[in-house]
C-alpha cells in the first residue's frame, strides 16, 4: 500500500507526462472548476436545462427504478441518495475518511503517475463517487451517476471507486455531459473498479460533451475469481477530443470481461476509444466489440487482449463505417499471448455502407433515408446484446438526428 | 401492366441486355426461360431499378407510366415487388423490423410468418445464417407483407429441397391468385408476375399464361409455357435461336 507521501511524489513527477494516446492538453490553461456548489435534496430541484442535460445521458431526475443517484457538478457532489440496504453510495472523500481500508483500493487499479491527467486528479484531491455493494447483495435497480461540467474553461476531476464484494451484483448507468454554457472544458475522470469473487457489475456509460470539450478518462478494473464485468460505452454527439483506454485485469480464475463501445465521430471531433483486457488467470474470457461511424471526424478504435495465463479465450472485433469523404478511421486490434494454450482472435473491418443492403430495403418500399437509418442502427446496436434501454434510445435518437441518410 | 421496349442495359461497362422487348399484360403470369448468363436476372433487377444496372437505351412502362428512371422505392410504392435469389445479409436488423417497415400495417406479421414456418426467424438478423429454403420463405414473407400487384420472382425454386418446394409453390400460388387483389390503393388492379425459372418446376404451382426465352441479352422466342418448356427440355435452348431465325 503506497503511503500518501510516496503517491504525492510520484504524481508530482508525472505532471508533465503526456498521455499515451490523443492530443496533449496544457493543464495550466484550465482552472479547476469550483468545489462549492449548491446541493439538491432531490434531482427534481435542478434547473430545467440541467434536467434536460441529465436526461440526455440517461440519468432520470425522478430517479424512478433507480437504487441510488449521485450527481457531481463541476467539482462538487451536489446530490446523493440511496435507498437500498447493502448498497453504499457516498462521495469518495467521505468514504476515504470513513474507511481506513479504502487506501488499499485507492490509486491501485489506476496508477497515479500514469500520465499528467491522473497526476493532476490526485494532486487536486479529486472527489467523486464511491459505490460499494456488500457481499451477496443483488442490487435490483441500477445506480445512476452523473458527471456534469457546468462552467466554461474549467477542469473537472473526479475519482470514483466501485467495489462489488463477493457474490454481489450491480448495474450502474452513468452519464457524463457538459451543460450548454461549458464547452471548452476538460474532464479528467479516474475510475477504479473492483469486482470480487463471484460478483458481477454491468457498467453503462453515455457521454455527451461539448464540441470543444476535452475528455481524458482513466479507468482500471480488477476482477476476482469468477467475477464478471460488462462495460457499455456510447458516444453519439459531437465532442472535442475524447481519449479513453480502460484496462481490465482478470486476476481470478474464471473471470470474464466484455467491453462494448458504440461511437459516432462528427466533423471536428477526435474520438479515440479502446480497451485492454489482461488475462492473468487461467480459464478467463474477454470480448471487446467496437462499432463506430465517422461522419467526418477522426475515429480511432483500439483494442488489446493480453493472454497472460493458460486456457484463456478472447475475441476482439472492430467494425467501422465511413459515411463521409472527410474524416478518418483507424482500427488497431492487438493480440498478445504468453502461452500456447490460448484461443484469441480478432477481426476488423472498415468500409462504407453496402449499397446492396440499402437497395434491398428500398425494393420493399422503404425510402432511402429510412433504409440507411435502419442499417446504421442495426450496425451500431444490433450485435451487442443486453444494452440498457437508455443507451438504445440514445443511439436511436442520434441516428435520427444525424440524418445519416444524406 | 409492364411493357419493355428496346431495353439495353450495361453492367460494369459491359452490355448484358441488347434490345429486350417484352410485355406482361395485366392479370397475366409470364415465365422467363434462358440459359445461365443469358440476362434473366439482369432483366428482373433492371425492372426493379437496382443501381448496378445501367439503362443505355429503351424504356420500361409500368401501369402506363414511364418508370425507366424512377428510384427503386418509388417502383415498390406503386406496386412492384421482387423475390431475390441471393439477397444480402443485414447484420443487426431484425427480420421483424424489416417486414414491418415493408408492410403498411394491416397484415399481422406473426400470423403471416407463422403460415410460412418463419415465426422463429422474426427475431433473427435479416438473412444471416439462413439456409436456401429459409431465404426463400423470408423473401416470400416480405413480399406478402409488402402486397405488390406485380411480382418479379427470380428462380423461386432454386436451392430448395423437395419438401419445402411444395409449401413455397403453394404460397406463391396463393400470393398470385388470391382474389383479395392488391393491398394498394390503385383501384382496379389485377396481379401479374414475371417469373424466372430454370427447371420449370414452379410451373406445377402457377398458371403461367405466357413464356419468353432470353438468350444473349435478347428475347428469342415466346409462346405457351408448357410448349416452350418441352422444347427446351427436348432440344435445348439452341432450337429457340432457330425458331427466331425462321421468324426473321
Amino acid at each position: 500500500m503506497p503511503d500518501g507521501q510516496a503517491l504525492r511524489r510520484r504524481a508530482e513527477e508525472a505532471l508533465n507526462r503526456k498521455g499515451a494516446f490523443g492530443k496533449d492538453y496544457d493543464l495550466d490553461e484550465f482552472e479547476a472548476a469550483s468545489r462549492e456548489r449548491d446541493s439538491y435534496e432531490s434531482l427534481e430541484e435542478v434547473s430545467p436545462e440541467q434536467k434536460q442535460t441529465m436526461m440526455d445521458v440517461g440519468v432520470l431526475p425522478e430517479a424512478e427504478d433507480r437504487s441510488g443517484s449521485l450527481v457531481y457538478m463541476d467539482n462538487a457532489v451536489v446530490h446523493q441518495s440511496s435507498a437500498d440496504q447493502g448498497l453504499e453510495l457516498i462521495p469518495t472523500l467521505d468514504a476515504m475518511d470513513k474507511y481506513d481500508w479504502l487506501s488499499e483500493y485507492s490509486w491501485k487499479a489506476v496508477p497515479v503517475d500514469k500520465d499528467k491527467y491522473t497526476a493532476r486528479a490526485y494532486l487536486e484531491n479529486a472527489n467523486g463517487y464511491f459505490i460499494r455493494v456488500k457481499a451477496g447483495k443483488k442490487v435490483k435497480f441500477p445506480v445512476q451517476t452523473c458527471m456534469m461540467i457546468d462552467t466554461e474553461k474549467r477542469t473537472q476531476h473526479t475519482h470514483n471507486i466501485i467495489i462489488v464484494e463477493e457474490g454481489a451484483s450491480l448495474d450502474i448507468i452513468t452519464g457524463c455531459a457538459t451543460s450548454s454554457h461549458a464547452n471548452e472544458s476538460l474532464h479528467l475522470g479516474i475510475s477504479e473498479i473492483y469486482v470480487h469473487e463471484g460478483g458481477s457489475l454491468n457498467f453503462s456509460m453515455i457521454h455527451n460533451w461539448g464540441e470543444k470539450t476535452g475528455v481524458r478518462p482513466r479507468t482500471g478494473v480488477e476482477l476476482g475469481k469468477n467475477a464478471s464485468f460488462v462495460n457499455n460505452y456510447v458516444i453519439m454527439k459531437p465532442a472535442g477530443s475524447v481519449q479513453s483506454f480502460p484496462t481490465c485485469y482478470l486476476n481470478g480464475e474464471g473471470a470474464s470481461a466484455k467491453f462494448n463501445s458504440i461511437a459516432i465521430s462528427h466533423p471536428g471531433s477526435e474520438i479515440d476509444l479502446g480497451s485492454q483486457v489482461v488475462m492473468n488467470a487461467p480459464g478467463t474470457a474477454a470480448e471487446i466489440l467496437s462499432r463506430s461511424i465517422t461522419l467526418g471526424g477522426e475515429m480511432i478504435a483500439r483494442g488489446k487482449l493480453v493472454g497472460n495465463a493458460k486456457d484463456v479465450r478472447a475475441h476482439l472485433e472492430c467494425r467501422s463505417l465511413i459515411m463521409s469523404e472527410e474524416g478518418r478511421t483507424l482500427a488497431i486490434p492487438e493480440l498478445e499471448a504468453m502461452y500456447p494454450d490460448v484461443e484469441m482472435t480478432h477481426e476488423a473491418a472498415v468500409g462504407k455502407i453496402a449499397r446492396e443492403q440499402v437497395e434491398y430495403l428500398m425494393a420493399r418500399g422503404i425510402d432511402e433515408d429510412e433504409a440507411v437509418g435502419m442499417i446504421v442502427r442495426g450496425f451500431l446496436e444490433g450485435s451487442i446484446r443486453g444494452l440498457p434501454e437508455s443507451l438504445r434510445k440514445e443511439i436511436d435518437d442520434a441516428v435520427n438526428m444525424a440524418n445519416v441518410g444524406h | 401492366m409492364l411493357q419493355i421496349e428496346d431495353l439495353h442495359v450495361e453492367v460494369d461497362g459491359k452490355e448484358v441486355l441488347s434490345g429486350v422487348d417484352l410485355e406482361v399484360p395485366a392479370g397475366h403470369t409470364c415465365v422467363l426461360f434462358g440459359p445461365n448468363g443469358s440476362g434473366k436476372s439482369t432483366l428482373l433487377h433492371t425492372i426493379m431499378g437496382f443501381g448496378q444496372y445501367k439503362i443505355t437505351k429503351g424504356r420500361i412502362l409500368f401501369l402506363g407510366r414511364d418508370i425507366t428512371h424512377e428510384p427503386i422505392d418509388e417502383r415498390a410504392r406503386i406496386g412492384m415487388g421482387i423475390m431475390l435469389q441471393r439477397p444480402p445479409n443485414i447484420v443487426g436488423l431484425r427480420l421483424n423490423d424489416m417486414v414491418e417497415a415493408a408492410g403498411d400495417g394491416h397484415l399481422d406479421t406473426d400470423e403471416t410468418a407463422g403460415a410460412l414456418n418463419m415465426k422463429s426467424f422474426l427475431e433473427r438478423d435479416v438473412n444471416v445464417g439462413f439456409s436456401g429454403g429459409e431465404i426463400k420463405r423470408s423473401e416470400l414473407l416480405q413480399l406478402i407483407m409488402q402486397e405488390p400487384c406485380f411480382f418479379l420472382l427470380d428462380e423461386p425454386e432454386s436451392g430448395v429441397d423437395m419438401e419445402s418446394i411444395d409449401l413455397l409453390g403453394r404460397k406463391i400460388h396463393d400470393l398470385l391468385y388470391d382474389k383479395k387483389g392488391c393491398g394498394w390503393d390503385k383501384g382496379d388492379c389485377s396481379k401479374s408476375a414475371l417469373v424466372i425459372t430454370h427447371t420449370g418446376r414452379v410451373l406445377d404451382y402457377i398458371d403461367a399464361d405466357c413464356a419468353y426465352v432470353i438468350r444473349g441479352g435478347r428475347i428469342m422466342c415466346s409462346g405457351r409455357p408448357r410448349d416452350i418448356l418441352r422444347d427446351i427440355q427436348e432440344r435445348g435452348y439452341g432450337e429457340c435461336i432457330k425458331c427466331r431465325m425462321v421468324k426473321l
